[in-house]
């Protein structure tokens, strides 16, 4: 392996950092929803290259598990989405205060 | 040469999330994650992880991405064109600002904690392989996975209530 | 020897049957019911008080546990009961003289349509007035000794459609006289460690100094109580007015029976009284001065019923007067002979209120004697034995507690008390001609309708009378030493009473004496009003307008204590109400209301509602997390 550690982990700061900054700033609720899951792949790498480089498949096991919850995640994420759509006709998040009665 | 396949896919992952971030339509959006899935997915074999190099392409880039477009073509968004708030500069301004700061403390935690790690041993035979992989989860990881079932179950179970029409 | 208990359970059993299923009975069942159980009580009393006295006389003690009560500590308190001679005396008048007073009631009582009700509270007083006088420990006795006084309550105000101070009044009255009871009962377990009479009868010997302070502090705490109970100075204000309540219970509870309870309570511990000369002394001059004061106020009354309160009040004072000078036992045989006479008076008083529709305005009667023949011979007799006239009932027990004021060189008390029965028997014959002789003052159409009462109420008063000439002399020849003398000295002879010596020819000189005193009463009486036409009432009235005055007012006490303790307290309440209450701990309370109203107002501005700005609180929290596990190490 001639590519650093520090590389993939600065790659995955990155990544992360693009899914946090999309989190904290769109409106549109589907593309806040992908901003999420940028942010899960950028940690799925990070555990992927520490397995590597520790030379242990926890790491791996670990992606595994992220994946299965991010697909549950989605799932249930965008049935809420299109519940909330068919009762407000939109997607816009600084249009959905439900939180506050 | 590795190092040239690296560079190449990491500009790849990283110009397309930025453009998923940017886009002002969510199918837009939509198609660079799944770019940027897909050179993650190249990553993953450079990493020798080949299991996870397929479930990415298979699960992620797959099946997530296209419920995501499934969704969005459902919805039939019209483009992003709602004004601009006043309070959006705010918001972006401080969410950047945080943003910043969080990746700011990331790198300065992985460089100086993890950075110091030995050089990367030689990969164990079998590395990344289905085989290890399923051994592992039938037996050190045997709990979580079957718990992971139940969710995915829950998660069946949510949707199909959450997504009925006659719901709320 | 029967259980005790079989003497209280019947009352108890018609107050339950009556309590909850009064409404759906017959009348005459109720009637049975009430009569039959405290028939029963009096039955079984008869026949335990006979057992009793197939004791030997120094070991008539018969005491019995129901059930164990409460245990707390080193305290223990029981359903105990006990019976000796001084408890038998009590447990025999309440149930006998009881038992008339419900007959008489069925028919006092035969149209009102609370029938049952008036019944239930009647079995209810019953029953808690022979625990309060079988009771074996102080605590029990106070238990019921509250149970009788909610009864009196209860029954002051029977006919609650009308306006009724009078019930609040014999309560709240009552609470100031309990609340000494209370602080002595406990004062007397904090310093003895118990409560049960014999142990506390056995300890104060040699616990209590004789004329301590402490000994002294808890028996004029005890004979507060006793005050308020027994109506004596200065809280006998609420008996003139709780006659208020049916006559049947002014008979029973203000005349026969609770409000001796105080006299009960002072004879029962004369252990404790006679180590605490002053406080005897205490008992002896506010028995002697409320005896002349009430008598006083009773001189000029012209309310039938309460002629017949103030003259309670004032028979009651004697009995404290009684065991003020250590006569207990002549104390309780007063009680004893001052129930029949008495509650004779009151049944009397309401056969004439029955026969005139209601009147009880003396002023509004007269030449009732032909008209009433049953009442008026008994109210006759009962009336003389309330003068003290040899050898009717009140004779023996009067002279008695006379006799040993003297003999205790009290010559002051003795001098009252000679006054007070001069006057007793001025008033009750003052009340005597004007209601049966004089003049017929009737209005009119009550004249028309007055008739006898029926059997069920004259028998009463029969009986009663019967006891008015009898008791006295039965037991009480010769003085001082007759059956009842000889039945009931040996328990205060235990508890360490002196007794007082006097030659038989002063007992013969006091007696005549005394019988002097009334008949001179009674003379003065019947040359005043037997003809109805005298005009010296009215005009010693005019000469003493002042006195008078006084005397019709009753001494202005109601009025004094109104503007001493009612007023103040009424307008301290409202202060605390107005001012203290609603603006200050309102005000606190509102207070903090708003406070936390006023910072959630703040609050909830953090509370957008929007899922972005809670984005980036969360995000905030996250970057400072991490910040700390970043540069922590």
């Amino acid at each position: 392996m001639t590519v650093p550690l520090s590389a993939y982990l600065i790659l995955s700061a990155f990544l992360f950092f693009l899914g946090v900054v999309g989190v904290a700033t769109r409106r549109n609720a589907l593309i806040v929803f992908m901003c999420i899951e940028l942010m899960l792949n950028a940690v799925n790498l990070s555990f992927v290259a520490f397995a590597r480089s520790l030379n242990s498949m926890a790491g791996h096991v670990f992606v595994f598990f992220v994946m299965a919850v991010a697909t549950a995640e989605v799932a249930v994420g965008l049935a809420i989405i299109i519940a909330i759509y068919r009762n407000r006709e939109t997607v816009d998040v600084a249009e959905l205060n439900l939180l506050k009665w | 040469m590795e190092l040239a396949i690296f560079a190449g896919l990491a500009a790849v992952a990283a110009v397309s999330g930025v453009l998923v971030v940017i886009q002002r339509h969510a199918v837009y959006s939509a198609l660079f994650l799944i770019i940027t899935m897909g050179a993650l997915a190249g990553l993953y074999i450079l990493l020798e992880a080949h299991f996870v190099w397929a479930v990415q392409v298979l699960v992620y880039a797959g099946a997530i991405m296209v419920l995501f477009l499934f969704v969005i073509m459902l919805l039939n968004l019209p483009r992003e064109d709602v004004p601009w708030r006043p309070d959006d500069f705010r918001r972006i301004l401080i969410g950047g600002a945080l943003a910043v700061v969080l990746v700011g403390e990331l790198v300065l935690a992985l460089l100086f904690q993890a950075g110091e790690q030995a050089p990367a041993l030689p990969a164990s035979p079998g590395f990344g392989t289905t085989e290890t992989i399923g051994r592992l989860l039938f037996t050190e990881f045997l709990f979580p996975f079957e718990v992971t079932s139940v969710i995915l179950l829950v998660a069946i179970v949510g949707a199909m209530v959450l997504a009925k029409k006659q719901l709320l | 020897m029967i259980d005790l208990w079989w003497i209280p359970i019947w009352p108890l059993l018609g107050f339950l049957l009556l309590g909850f299923f009064g409404r759906r009975l017959r009348k005459s069942t109720v009637a049975a019911a009430a009569c039959g159980s405290v028939g029963l009580a009096a039955v079984a009393s008869l026949v335990a008080v006979g057992g009793l006295l197939s004791l030997p006389a120094g070991a008539r003690r018969v005491e019995g546990v129901i059930a164990p009560w409460i245990q707390v500590g080193n305290f223990q308190a029981d359903w105990g009961l006990l019976l000796d001679p001084l408890s038998a005396v009590m447990v025999l008048v309440v149930s006998v003289v009881g038992f008339l007073i419900h007959v008489y009631a069925v028919g006092y009582m035969h149209d009102d349509q609370d029938f049952p009700r008036f019944f239930t509270y009647l079995n209810l007083f019953t029953f808690s007035m022979l625990m309060l006088v079988l009771a074996n420990n102080y605590l029990l006795l106070y238990v019921f000794w509250e149970a009788v006084g909610l009864c009196s309550y209860l029954l002051i105000g029977f006919w609650f459609e009308r306006p009724a101070a009078a019930g609040k009044k014999a309560f709240i009255v009552n609470r100031v006289g309990d609340f000494g009871f209370g602080l002595g009962v406990m004062l007397l377990w904090t310093t003895l460690g118990t409560l049960h009479y014999e142990q506390v009868f056995a300890l104060a010997p040699t616990q209590l100094p004789a004329g301590g302070g402490l000994v002294t502090a808890i028996t004029l705490l005890l004979f507060l109580g006793a005050t308020g109970k027994s109506a004596q100075l200065p809280l006998y204000v609420w008996l003139p007015d709780a006659m208020e309540g049916p006559t049947p219970v002014s008979a029973l509870i203000h005349a026969a029976t609770m409000v001796t309870a105080g006299v009960y309570m002072v004879a029962r511990s004369s252990a404790l009284f006679n180590l605490a000369p002053l406080a005897m002394g205490t008992v002896a001059w506010i028995g002697a001065l409320t005896a002349v004061f009430a008598a006083s106020i009773a001189l000029v009354q012209t309310d039938i019923k309460r002629v017949v309160a103030y003259s309670t009040i004032s028979q009651l004072g004697y009995m404290f007067l009684g065991c003020g000078v250590g006569a207990y036992a002549s104390a309780i045989f007063h009680l004893a002979t001052h129930a029949f006479f008495k509650a004779l008076l009151f049944l009397g008083s309401g056969s004439v209120i029955h026969a005139l529709g209601g009147e009880q305005d003396i002023r509004k009667m007269g030449q009732l004697k032909a008209r009433l023949p049953h009442t008026s011979r008994t109210f006759y007799w009962a009336a003389l034995a309330n003068a003290g006239i040899i050898p009717l009932a009140g004779f023996w027990s009067k002279d008695e507690i006379l006799a040993a004021a003297f003999a205790g060189h009290r010559y002051l008390l003795w001098a009252l008390g000679s006054a007070g029965a001069f006057m007793t028997a001025f008033y009750m014959f003052r009340l005597y001609y004007t209601v049966f002789e004089g003049k017929d003052n009737l209005d009119p159409p009550a004249a028309h309708q007055v008739h006898e009462s029926p059997p069920v109420m004259t028998y009463p008063l029969l009986v009663l009378g019967a006891g008015c000439w009898l008791v006295g002399a039965l037991f009480g020849f010769p003085p001082d030493h007759g059956l009842y003398h000889r039945f009931v000295e040996p328990v205060f002879a235990a508890a360490g009473t002196e007794p007082h010596a006097i030659s038989p020819e002063a007992t013969l000189g006091l007696a005549a004496v005394a019988t002097a005193i009334a008949a001179l009463g009674i003379w003065v009486a019947r040359a005043w009003y037997k003809t109805g036409d005298n005009p010296a009432p009215a005009q010693a009235a005019e000469r003493h307008l002042g006195l008078y005055r006084l005397l019709w007012n009753k001494w202005y006490v109601d009025e004094l204590y109104t503007a001493a303790f009612v007023e103040p307290i009424r307008r301290g309440a409202l202060w605390l109400w107005q001012r203290f209450d609603e603006e200050m701990i309102d005000g606190c309370v509102n207070e903090a209301g708003e406070m936390f109203r006023d910072a959630g107002q703040l609050l909830r501005r953090t509370q957008s509602g929007y899922v972005m700005n809670y984005v980036l609180g969360f995000l905030a929290g996250v970057v400072v997390i991490l910040g700390y596990l970043a540069f922590r190490g």
